[in-house]
């Protein structure tokens, strides 16, 4: 029987912001303040088990996405629930069941990384030997190095910084697993290595995975489906191979997921993302 | 696993998460303890200079001993109140506000574990303080009723728990100013609750003021039992009035920070940069 992970229901998100000099795409002006709608209507229903990406340029919406679904936003209409509980109205049985990566590994910088992850495994109420043996084999597993366990994490590169991140989101066996560009700005070492962790996690475990992600390649060869989205809208969503369907060949090339983007948006994704920079 | 197993352990997660924070930021734990115990030497100077200032005889020790009482007492309570609103501007500064806040623990549970170590921290301080005071000054407390003055400091310590946490949502309402904003709250709570001085000093309108700040009730009564030798029956009212008062405040604050968190989580405040 298919089980739903995740389900979004016609959600919407707007972040009021003070005014600024400059007009922004898809900003309306209200007085002193801005309406800056992050999510317009968005809608999506993720399998248990699946590793399900949300691909978009920088500003897309993708963060907003991932950030209520963990709770650290209410949305300003629709609904969203995580195996059958509603994120606003039973938030502390979704916390249970998630756990997320952002961009930014967000840490305390002077704590070793066994006492940033012995915080979190506490305030998941777990015990703290079995959390102390679990952290352990999941940073080695992520290619960290014993002796750099207990050394400041603000010694430490981004990329390692970054897999430290990833064993905290999974050490607490989440079965929703909210990786938020969880690759973004690290070398191509960490970056296989994180990837390689995310298939792993696919494969050996029952977790579920909503990736957001602004390589299209990483979206292609990690997920099961891809949703693209753009200015707060799914333009399109399906396996990387149906995504690809919708776009013809090109002079016998094969089909990326970057032509589908350009096809369905009408501009490149480095165009887009540069959009959003400067507007 | 209990529940109650599971949240005791996530109260303890801010215990060791703050004596870890001590650890690694020990030298402005000095500098912060140098800054408490040369206020606090500062303070009690005046009264040692009293006489001299006046020109009049005046008994410089009870003098001494009031202003200390009162410096000792202010430098408990403020450690107290500013570990509790910092709960939430750590968490800004270290960016791991989101991940606090994503976690399946209870905004009491959070407090418990706050508190626990607030407390623990509070008392470690002040008698290092008090320590190093006493080699400066000839502390006279032959008399004073001290089981009563614990009695009095704890009940005052569930007082600035709550107002600790309605503190604490300055820093989630102002991402950038919020934790600054706390200081001017600490300040007013100086100026009115008879720290170094009789309210009655003070002019009518603040002294109508002082009169709903919990502190001027903890200072009065430390002060009748170690300068006076007050006996703690006689405080048992003063005792009760203050951990009702506290309890009052704590759910007061519970309640105003529950509403903050969600206006936060809707507005997009939580996040690191604000």
């Amino acid at each position: 029987m298919r089980t739903i992970a995740l389900e979004v229901e016609g959600v919407r998100k707007v972040f009021v912001r003070k005014d600024r000099t400059t007009r922004r795409r898809g900003l309306r002006k209200t007085g002193k303040k801005e309406e800056v709608v992050a999510l317009k209507d968005i809608g999506l229903k993720v399998d248990r088990g699946e590793v399900f990406g949300v691909l978009g340029p920088n500003g897309s919406g993708k963060s907003t996405l991932i950030r209520l679904v963990s709770t650290l936003l209410l949305p300003d209409s629709g609904k969203l629930s995580v195996f059958g509980h509603d994120v606003e109205q039973d938030a502390f049985a979704v916390k249970r069941m998630i756990n997320r990566v952002s961009v930014d590994a967000a840490f305390f910088k002077k704590f070793s990384p066994i006492e940033n992850l012995m915080y979190a495994a506490r305030l998941y109420g777990m015990d703290p030997a079995e959390a102390r043996s679990k952290m352990r084999s999941i940073m080695k597993r992520l290619g960290l190095k014993e002796e750099t366990f207990n050394n400041p994490m603000e010694h430490m590169s981004r990329g390692m910084q970054q897999k430290v991140a990833v064993a905290r989101g999974f050490l607490t066996s989440p079965i929703l697993l909210l990786l938020d560009e969880p690759t973004t700005g690290l070398d191509p070492h960490s970056k296989r290595d994180v990837q390689a962790f995310v298939r792993e996690i696919r494969e050996k475990h029952d977790a579920t995975v909503l990736l957001t992600t602004h390589d299209m390649d990483e979206a292609d060869r990690l997920c099961d489906r891809i949703a693209i989205i753009d200015e707060g809208r799914i333009v399109a969503l399906d396996t990387p191979e149906g995504l690809k369907g919708l776009v013809p060949s090109n002079n016998g090339d094969k089909q990326t997921i970057e032509d589908v983007f350009i096809a369905l948006t009408g501009r490149g994704f480095e165009e887009a993302e540069a959009e959003e920079v400067t507007t | 696993m209990s529940s109650f197993v599971r949240e005791m352990r996530g109260a303890y997660a801010f215990v060791e998460r703050n004596v870890n924070l001590i650890k690694r930021y020990w030298g402005w734990e000095i500098v912060w303890l140098i800054y408490s115990l040369t206020n606090a030497l500062a303070i009690t100077y005046i009264g040692n200079g009293m006489s001299a200032i006046s020109g009049q005889e005046i008994d410089t020790q009870y003098v001494v001993t009031y202003l200390l009482v009162g410096a000792l007492i202010w430098q408990y309570l403020s450690v107290i109140f500013y570990a509790i609103s910092e709960m939430i501007a750590w968490e800004r500064w270290e960016g791991t506000i989101e991940y606090t806040f994503m976690a399946p623990v209870s905004r009491p549970t959070h407090l418990v574990g706050t508190t626990l170590f607030a407390i623990g921290y509070g008392i470690v301080r002040t008698l290092v303080i008090l320590g190093i005071v006493v080699a400066f000054f000839r502390l006279n407390l032959a008399g004073a009723n001290l089981i009563g003055a614990v009695l009095m400091l704890l009940a005052g310590s569930v007082s600035f728990v709550g107002l600790g946490i309605v503190a604490a949502v300055l820093p989630l309402l102002y991402p950038e100013r919020g934790a600054q904003m706390t200081n001017a709250a600490a300040a007013i709570l100086l100026l009115i609750s008879g720290v170094y001085y009789p309210v009655e000093t003070l002019p009518g309108w603040l002294q109508r003021i002082a009169a709903v700040s919990p502190a001027t009730y903890v200072i009065q009564g430390m002060r009748a039992c170690l300068l006076e030798g007050q006996a703690t029956v006689r405080l048992l009212p003063t005792v009760f009035s203050l951990i009702g008062i506290g309890v009052a405040i704590i759910v007061i604050g519970l309640i105003i920070f529950g509403y903050v968190e969600r206006y936060a989580k809707r507005m997009g405040r939580l996040k690191r940069s604000g």
